[in-house]
């Protein structure tokens, strides 16, 4: 099943074109990791898909990114309620310090509209637990968030993004800041949630895309016409990316000779 | 083989002035700063005492009632109404015609029938009296003044200048951003007088009375360049990966703003809001052209106030040494006000510090 479809997306940053249109659909409830060198766009890709672009001063887009039946790019459309739809990890791991453990995974409820004390607390504990760090803060949870390791922030980073239940979850690099161990629990919290989540993860290791995702899309710089600009190359099963890539630019960068 | 280069000595030469040169100018700068602390702090606080921050101001040579009250008052006379107020003047006419006046320069009134016996209490002060008594009375009405003017204007400021620093931080539109902050920067380095001059005609004229609302918001226009810059500054400071946390959950700007970035970067803001209150109530060009002074506790809005800037400036000019030694008091207290605010800046800054990222 398609969760979201893809069309002519080109994202600018000011009159520069950063990647070529993009055409690529993302499959519900799997993993789908972007991978390429640095400066290709992936991220850029990324942020296009919650409209999280665009908050970049000067950066637009223009094609279609349909979720479900919606085009998010509609004119219409309030891009704050799309991100509540597609919510969204970044490379940093972001605790609100001057929240604690709690309201930093509450903050989204209560955005919502959510302010019951009791029902905070149920889907508070639902998210954690979840994002498999309730064991670890349940006895801490009203200290600052900034209070916990970088691997727990990155976990609680989750849990806040999954406590608002998007139907799509972004990651841009969220291990890239991490170490080998905490980074191995986010990849099994991965595992664990494309049971419910469909998930799209940017990521500079193949070693990671190849261990987690389902599909793998590649993005290459083009620097034939004097400008580098990114674009897609190849997107199929991460298997079939990695055993029998289709082009020889994915080839070579998987192979280790370029990027 | 030791060799030493040709100009060797040269080099050491010009090195050694160029460190001389710079100790010397520092010294320089140092010297105003020191001899300003030590000159307040040693005559300012001569001027301390109980009256000092419990009374106002006390014309010169005013009698204390405990003086009189010892006195024996005397009984009234019907025959004497004058008597006891210290003046007997006692006038008689001999009822001579007088002579052809031989001019006398020594005697002018001789030979017109009066004969003139005036006594002049000497309780009273005499001039000499004047300009050696100490000081007399306080500052209370300064310290009340200062507190109401400048909190008034922070209280104009402070929404003003958040806004506006918010708005520079969080909604830039490039080019409109800039004017404005082009703008604020100007303002900030304009003249304070010129804010005093702008309130006089635009408020002090109209209404037709000098006023301590006036002050404020003359000293609310040297205040909102400060916060709004402090505020700008601090909001930059926090960094981008919150705001976007923020917006990845779909939150709009203003919420964004208001629950994770603002009180991320309140530390900062505290401290240029305490800034620019201590800026504000130190000025003192504004408050003669809006809130004039007055001699009394007032606490009336709309009425002309005392504050420490007005009454150090008044007393400093004024012939009785016993204000002179005021002002020197007002002085050390303002200087204290100012040095609190910002001892009590650097312990807020601090504790963002340890507070870590």
């Amino acid at each position: 099943m398609t969760a979201m479809t893809v069309s002519q997306l080109a994202p600018f940053y000011g009159a520069r074109q950063a990647v070529k249109a993009v055409d690529m659909t993302i499959d519900a409830q799997k993993i789908t990791a972007i991978i390429g060198p640095s400066g290709c766009g992936k991220s850029t890709v990324l942020r296009c898909l919650n409209r999280m672009h665009e908050t970049i001063i000067g950066a637009r887009a223009t094609g279609t990114v349909h979720l479900g039946d919606q085009d998010i790019y509609a004119p219409d459309t309030d891009p704050t309620l799309i991100r509540r739809r597609v919510g969204m990890v970044f490379q940093q791991p972001v605790a609100f310090r001057t929240r604690n453990v709690y309201e930093n995974v509450a903050v989204g409820l209560r955005l919502q509209g959510m302010n019951a004390k009791a029902e905070l607390d149920v889907a508070v504990e639902g998210a954690l637990r979840s994002a498999v760090l309730w064991d670890e803060v349940k006895d801490v949870l009203d200290k600052p968030g900034t209070a916990l390791s970088g691997g727990q922030q990155q976990r609680l980073a989750i849990a806040r993004t999954i406590a608002i239940k998007p139907d799509v979850i972004l990651l841009d690099e969220p291990c890239s800041a991490l170490d080998p161990i905490a980074t191995a629990n986010i990849e099994e919290l991965l595992l664990e949630l494309k049971q419910q989540y469909t998930i799209v993860i940017v990521t500079h290791s193949m070693q990671q895309a190849a261990r987690i995702s389902d599909e793998t899309a590649v993005f290459m710089v083009d620097t034939t016409s004097g400008q580098a600009i990114g674009e897609l190359v190849e997107k199929s099963q991460t298997l079939h990316v990695f055993t029998n890539p289709q082009d020889p630019r994915t080839e070579s960068y998987i192979s280790g000779r370029v990027g | 083989m030791n060799s030493v280069p040709k100009n060797y000595r040269w080099r050491k030469f010009v090195d050694q002035l160029m460190r001389g040169s710079t100790v010397l100018a520092t010294g320089c700068a140092v010297i105003p700063l020191v001899a300003i602390i030590a000159y307040v702090f040693t005559l300012g606080a001569a001027a301390l005492s109980g009256d000092f921050f419990t009374q106002a101001y006390v014309p010169p040579g005013t009698v204390e009632m405990a003086d009189t009250a010892d006195a024996t008052e005397p009984a009234f006379d019907p025959e004497d109404p004058f008597a006891g107020i210290g003046l007997d003047t006692v006038s008689e006419y001999d009822g001579s015609q007088p002579a052809a006046p031989a001019a006398n320069p020594d005697d002018l009134f001789a030979g017109i029938g009066f004969t003139e016996t005036v006594n002049v209490d000497t309780s009273m002060p005499s001039e000499s009296d004047l300009y050696s008594a100490g000081p007399q009375g306080g500052v209370l009405h300064g310290i009340i003044g200062t507190l109401i003017i400048a909190g008034l204007g922070l209280l104009m400021a402070l929404p003003i200048g958040i806004f506006t620093g918010i708005y520079l931080s969080e909604y830039r539109m490039q080019r409109f951003a800039t004017t404005v902050r082009f703008c604020v920067d100007v303002l900030s380095g304009s003249p304070s007088i010129i804010a005093g001059v702008v309130i006089y005609v635009l408020v002090v004229i109209p209404t037709q009375r000098f006023s301590a609302i006036a002050g404020s918001m003359s000293l609310a226009i040297l205040m909102i360049p400060i916060v709004t810059r402090t505020t700008e500054e601090m909001l930059k400071l926090v960094p981008d990966s919150m705001r976007e946390a923020a917006r990845g959950l779909g939150a709009p700007t203003w919420y964004s703003t208001f629950t994770v970035v603002l009180p991320a970067a309140l530390p900062g803001i505290v401290t240029g809001v305490m800034l620019s209150f201590a800026r504000g109530a130190g000025e003192t060009a504004p408050l003669i052209l809006t809130v004039l002074g007055s001699n009394i506790i007032s606490t009336a809005l709309l009425e002309p106030m005392a504050s420490l800037p007005l009454l150090t400036y008044r007393y400093t000019e004024s012939p009785y040494p016993g204000e002179n030694t005021l002002a020197w008091g007002a002085a050390f207290v303002l200087m204290m006000l100012v040095l609190t605010m910002n001892i009590l800046v650097r312990i807020a800054t601090r504790n963002r510090a340890g507070a870590g990222r």
